[in-house]
């Protein structure tokens, strides 16, 4: 089973994140749920969002303390918050930032990308809605979910419009993704994957 | 997997009440059921459900226009969850008592106060004795499912009872996860058009909702609780039918490893699962646990429940709601004692009252009562995971 | 209605206590515990109908001379037709003690 945690702020999407996530999941035939930290949403609170992934069925309901991805759609998040707490050495940290990703390997793992959503939401989407950009670099990232199954979620969720503009991010960022050191999937293979990682 | 759709448990119950072509909603938004009544309103406005949706003022009134509309033949649906409940109940009393085949969502969530919006039990037993039949269920597939079986027990002619149908909010309501959908017409096969036994009609008058004098009100009172009583068997028909149609086959009570068990843990709702994990592991472990989950609530399914406990030796009951200042913990601990009271060789009863307010129950949590209770350190009954 | 209330066992009421006979409050004569009734003077009235529209209880009917009469079976004797009539053609008199 594949845990994801997903720290952002309200209305920059990281509910939806999880949901497009868990969506593309269940529709290659997969096990998944996907929650928010429930609360009393409002603007610009701390939002943490959970997605569970696997090819058997999930009766776990629980937050989710041990990540083995943790995805932050805004970096200010680290200031006031662990996020990348519970995550193990080799968990993936994937992270909205114009910084080096080796910048932050500090905060507990190696594996860390970093991609500028922000812009490339703004170019695209023009607004900075962070969620589906995100979701391209971690499919670059790790081996859960494919291109196509995401690109179909997005779809089912959105309009045609608003569902080009968002693959044409996720696409974007699956390219612009960058990695820490001694760490960096090949663009090939990532765009070959089916998920076989679950 | 395959006919699976990813989606929020609400939206999926919302899908069923529109699958069910309910002629009236009226509700409130409250959350955390406001999920449900967005997306029916949304229904109703894009005329994708042929139905009348009453944005009412309050609570209160949601029920009573469903009293309304239910006696002059009409489907009718709310759903609510908490304070909701609260305003609502004076007239949730009434429901059963006119025998109008109402059906009600309820997403669980604590009673204020201290004011919270997350989920406990305290909405639902505080409407324990109201008469209404009352369901629980365990994951999204069941919320989903149980709004068709609810309709199909309701409205049996030999029923004629209102529903309950117990969601946990925001575990189950905000949840996104895979649910079957069950086609229009399998569910128009399931689920025939109402038929009332008396309506509200010019053409036929009959008085609804008459007082009765001391000397009726006792027969009048004993007339219901046989009624719902009487409901049992429609119940498992109705499930029966269901599980025909769909393959998804619902029991009263639901049990996980009980053979050989010598400690059962009783649940209700969709801690049930994780409590599965729980005795899942621990049978790892060696350690005799089973599960028993109680998804009929009214009326209580007494001789299921006894037969599934077996020779336990050991009852583990979480209760999702404090009974305070009453002499033994949570509400159905109480009622569990007090079956087993008369019985010979009945088991010990440990009693965690747990998950308040929102207060996460974990797969860990379980192991820990399973461990004070074998070993003797639990008694009478304890608030779970409480600080100091 | 066919029998009282109180000779009804649980299991002969219908579903939610409906009654299924309209206009059975006819049969509750709820005239018995009045103190006063209301007496009319023929020669008063002038058949303006003030009293059948103000009876809370309309216990009065016309009969066919045209005078409104109360039917002392629902009359409670409230007076508000004595108090209401234009011509003061009815008053309350004291029940008799039986």
């Amino acid at each position: 089973m594949q845990e994801i945690r997903f720290h952002g702020r309200g209305g920059q999407g990281a509910v939806t994140s999880a949901e497009f996530l868990a969506q593309a999941a269940i529709m290659e035939g997969k096990y998944a749920r996907a929650f928010p930290s429930f609360g009393a949403e409002r603007r610009g609170a701390p939002v943490t969002a959970y997605c569970r992934i696997s090819r058997k069925p999930i009766y776990l309901r629980s937050v989710i303390e041990n990540p083995n991805i943790v995805v932050v759609l805004d970096s200010s998040l680290f200031r006031s918050f662990d996020v990348a707490s519970g995550l193990s050495e080799d968990g993936i940290l994937i992270i909205n930032s114009t910084n080096d990703p080796a910048s932050f390997t500090a905060k507990g793992s190696r594996r860390v990308v970093t991609v500028d959503a922000s812009r490339i939401a703004l170019d695209l989407l023009k607004l900075p809605v962070t969620n589906t950009v995100l979701l391209g670099a971690l499919v670059r990232a790790a081996d859960i979910i494919s291109m196509d199954s995401l690109a179909m979620a997005i779809k089912h969720r959105f309009n045609e419009e608003m569902a080009l503009h968002n693959i044409l991010a996720l696409e974007r960022a699956f390219q612009e993704a960058a990695f820490a050191p001694g760490w960096q999937p090949l663009l090939e293979e990532s765009a070959m994957r089916e998920g076989g990682g679950i | 997997m395959r006919n699976h759709q990813g989606m929020e448990v609400s939206f999926a119950a919302a899908e069923a009440v529109r699958l069910c072509n309910v002629d009236v909603v009226a509700a409130y938004p409250i959350t955390p059921q406001t999920h449900i009544v967005e997306r029916l309103s949304k229904y109703v406005a894009d005329g994708k459900m042929d139905a009348e949706f009453v944005p009412v003022e309050s609570e209160h009134s949601a029920l009573s226009l469903c009293i309304g509309s239910s006696a002059v033949g009409a489907r009718s649906f709310t759903c609510t969850s908490s304070q909701g409940l609260a305003l609502m109940n004076e007239i949730v009393y009434l429901v059963p008592a006119l025998r109008l085949p109402i059906v009600m969502i309820l997403a669980n969530r604590s009673l204020s106060g201290p004011l919270s919006i997350w989920n406990d039990h305290s909405d639902v037993m505080s409407v324990r004795d109201t008469g209404w039949i009352q369901l629980f269920a365990e994951n999204g597939q069941e919320v989903f499912d149980h709004v068709m079986i609810a309709y199909k027990i309701a409205e049996n002619e030999n029923v004629l009872l209102p529903v309950i149908i117990n969601m946990d909010g925001f575990i189950l309501s905000h949840m996104f996860e895979p649910i079957e959908l069950t086609g229009q017409e399998a569910v128009n096969t399931y689920l025939p058009s109402y038929r009332p036994r008396f309506i509200l009609h010019p053409d036929r008058p009959v008085t609804m909702g008459a007082y009765t004098m001391p000397t009726l009100f006792t027969e009048a009172k004993k007339a219901q609780e046989e009624a719902l009583l009487a409901s049992y068997p429609y119940i498992l028909q109705a499930w029966k039918d269901w599980g025909t149609l769909c393959g998804r086959v619902y029991h009263p009570v639901e049990t996980y490893y009980t053979e050989g068990a010598e400690t059962l843990f009783v649940t209700m709702g969709s801690i049930g699962e994780t409590a599965g994990e729980a005795v899942r592991l621990l049978r790892e472990q060696g350690q005799k646990a089973g599960l028993v989950k109680l998804r009929l609530w009214r009326p209580f399914p007494l001789e299921d429940f006894l037969r599934e406990i077996g020779s336990a030796q050991r009852l583990i009951v979480i209760d999702r709601a404090l009974s305070p200042g009453g002499p033994g913990g949570g509400p159905v601990a109480g009622e569990i004692r007090a079956a087993l009271y008369n019985r010979e060789n009945r088991p010990q009863v440990f009693n965690f009252i747990a998950g308040l307010g929102g207060r996460e129950v974990t797969v860990g949590s379980f192991q820990e009562m399973f461990v004070s209770s074998v070993s003797g350190k639990a008694s009478g009954y304890q608030i779970f995971g409480v600080r100091g | 209605m066919p029998k009282a209330d109180f000779e009804y066992l649980w299991d002969e009421l219908e579903p939610g206590c409906v009654i299924t006979e309209p206009g059975n409050s006819r049969s509750f004569y709820t005239g018995d515990w009045r103190a006063f009734s209301p007496v009319l003077e023929k020669e008063s009235c002038i058949k303006c109908g003030t009293c059948w529209i103000f009876c809370p209880d309309m216990a009065y009917q016309k009969n066919e001379k045209g005078y409104y009469i109360a039917d002392l079976n629902y009359c409670k004797g409230c007076g508000i037709c004595a108090a209401e009539c234009p011509t003061g053609a009815i008053h309350m008199e004291k029940e008799k003690e039986i």
